[in-house]
């Protein structure tokens, strides 16, 4: 029988604030254990919440992106459950009026538009962090860190759009993308800033009610998602093949032993009691608030990715890879206005720009070849004073030099010599030196004159511009 | 609606409450009696009126992003029945 996925997500994203949603905790990550907590974090008797209003914008600024609606009245909800590190017994959210509703965006797989649906986003607390496995732990005791707790974030429930393991990665990409070109969210799934739960279910092609699904969790990184999805839809395969059923439960990812495990059945599904939280008043977005937020949205990548096609007229690929983060995009422009050639600026910051970035391991606004730096290389190269293969050592040199670049292009003796008169007569000399290789070129051997250009550019010590060198030649060879 | 033997033992677990099994009745009865309360505001026809999500007037109570001293984390640890190298020791809990 052939087999259909259906595939959500459900994304959390640690929003980049500086306080924490309900108190004024420093969210700053990595310090000593419970330093960033207080009253209201650490629930003790009588404290109250107050609402981080820069929350609020973040969220909205995420359902702006995803063309959500926004529920201009919003409410925050109780999630009773026990737990070590959640202090309070449950954790604000949001349920019946979460912020933003009803919004999609756009993933493309092998060339292929895709709209996937979000169902909701909502704004909501981290809870805290519980230390087990590790040697300095007794091991009938758990420890709990209380800095994480409070710390905002949204959460991003996708529709079950998903076909594929493919789909939800590019998805996952997307959303990881947006954040970061808003600037909610750094997007580091290593270190949890953004987190993915994915909901999966098998259904023969063809039938429209849903399978029994499976929840997925652990999976820090987007290859791994994309691993454990596609564990869990051949698992779920050989279960219904085998004549068995499939178990509502969630799994834990283990990419150690690329298998998923079981964490929880549905025996002890919970039951979170949601209901509205009275110490927290419903937030109302007037107009004013929406249009504030929205004077402050960047350009998206999409949007991006388009003009860059239209204004530059680079190919789909290039825009597409150069709007891949908003760094490179905001290099790419830096760039590209000083030179005035969107092509040639585009293949270097795609080639050497990217290759230094990664070597580096540095984002592109802190590379020590900055925009301009790039861009008056650019225009040497192309008033003809460097070769394209000299222009690559500059930019090496560049590294770690800081002069500017005509200065380093001297310094280094790349200087081309494009001056027709000492051209011509490197080349007369050349022609001169070589009367049998003349009388053949003369005779019809016309790949003779590649001889000629590499005598001249020895001659000139590489300085020599080999397209002028290459003109006088076939001008002086027709005489 | 009514609460039965089967709702006291879930809510007893959901809430942590050792409840001893020959008090169910009596949690049963004072449970239906604020249900049967409600019931009668159920008789009131609420159509028209729209959802309360809070007892106060006011909307909005907000506070800028804004960084401000934490406790001291002797101080955050003071109530704490066990404590260890800066954290709460908690019996050992096994993944949710």
């Amino acid at each position: 029988m052939q087999y259909e996925a259906v595939i959500g997500l459900e994304i959390h994203a640690q929003l980049a604030t500086q306080s924490k949603i309900f108190c004024s905790c420093s969210t700053a990550f990595g310090a000593a254990p419970n330093t960033q907590v207080c009253p209201v974090c650490l629930a003790l008797p009588g404290a109250l919440p107050v609402l981080n209003e820069q929350v609020v914008s973040f969220a909205l600024k995420m359902g702006l992106a995803t063309r959500s609606r926004i529920n201009m009245t919003n409410q925050f909800a109780r999630k009773n459950y026990f737990y070590a590190d959640l202090p309070k017994g449950y954790q604000i959210s949001q349920f019946e009026l979460p912020i933003c509703e009803h919004g999609h965006l756009n993933i493309s797989v092998d060339g292929q538009y895709k709209q996937i649906g979000i169902t909701r986003i909502h704004m909501e607390e981290d809870a805290g962090k519980s230390i087990h496995d590790e040697s300095f732990v007794n091991r009938s005791e758990s420890l709990v860190d209380l800095n994480r707790c409070g710390v905002p974030l949204i959460e991003i429930v996708s529709e079950p759009d998903m076909r594929s393991a493919d789909e939800a990665a590019a998805y996952l990409t997307k959303i990881r993308q947006l954040v970061r070109y808003l600037g909610i969210c750094d997007g580091n799934m290593e270190e949890g800033s953004l987190r993915c739960d994915a909901n999966v279910s098998i259904r023969p092609v063809g039938q429209e009610s849903l399978g029994v699904k499976t929840e997925l969790k652990n999976m820090n990184s987007i290859k791994n998602v994309e691993k454990a999805i596609d564990y869990e839809i051949k698992r779920q395969i050989d279960v219904l093949e085998d004549g068995g059923e499939i178990v509502q439960e969630t799994l834990l990812w283990d990419p150690a032993k690329n298998e998923a495990r079981t964490m929880r059945g549905k025996e002890d599904a919970h039951d979170y009691r949601y209901f509205p939280d009275p110490d927290l008043v419903p937030v109302v977005i007037d107009d004013t608030w929406l249009a504030k937020v929205r004077a402050d949205m960047p350009e998206l990548p999409d949007e991006r990715r388009e003009r860059f096609e239209k204004e530059y007229g680079l190919p789909a690929y290039d825009a597409e890879v150069l709007t891949t983060s908003r760094e490179t995009a905001d290099y790419f422009e830096e760039a590209v206005i000083k030179t005035n050639t969107p092509k040639r600026t585009a293949n270097w910051v795609m080639g050497e720009v990217m290759r230094l970035s990664n070597e580096l391991n540095l984002g592109l606004s802190r590379l020590p070849v900055t925009a301009e730096k790039l861009a008056d290389l650019i225009r040497a190269i192309e008033q003809g004073d460097i070769s394209q293969s000299a222009a690559k050592m500059v930019f090496e040199a560049l590294r770690t030099r800081k002069e500017p670049v005509a200065e380093l292009i001297d310094q280094l003796g790349l200087r081309q010599v494009s001056d027709s008169g000492a051209l011509e007569e490197m080349v007369s000399k050349v022609l001169a030196d070589h009367p049998e290789e003349v009388a053949s070129y003369k005779n019809g051997r016309k790949n003779v004159i590649g001889f000629f250009v590499g005598s001249v550019m020895r001659l000139s010590k590489g300085k020599a511009d080999p397209k002028r060198v290459n003109e006088i030649l076939t001008r002086k060879l027709a005489e | 609606m009514s609460v039965n033997h089967d709702d006291i033992k879930k809510i007893a677990s959901l809430a942590r409450l050792e409840i001893p099994e020959d008090q169910y009745a009596h949690y049963a009865g004072q449970l239906n009696r604020i249900l049967e309360y409600m019931e009668k505001l159920n008789e009131v026809n609420t159509d028209d009126v729209a959802p309360m999500y809070n007892s106060l007037e006011r909307t909005n109570v907000t506070r800028p992003d804004q960084v401000r001293p934490s406790l001291p984390q002797n101080e955050a640890l003071k109530n704490a029945p066990l404590k260890g190298d800066g954290f709460f020791r908690v019996p050992k809990v096994v993944k949710k």
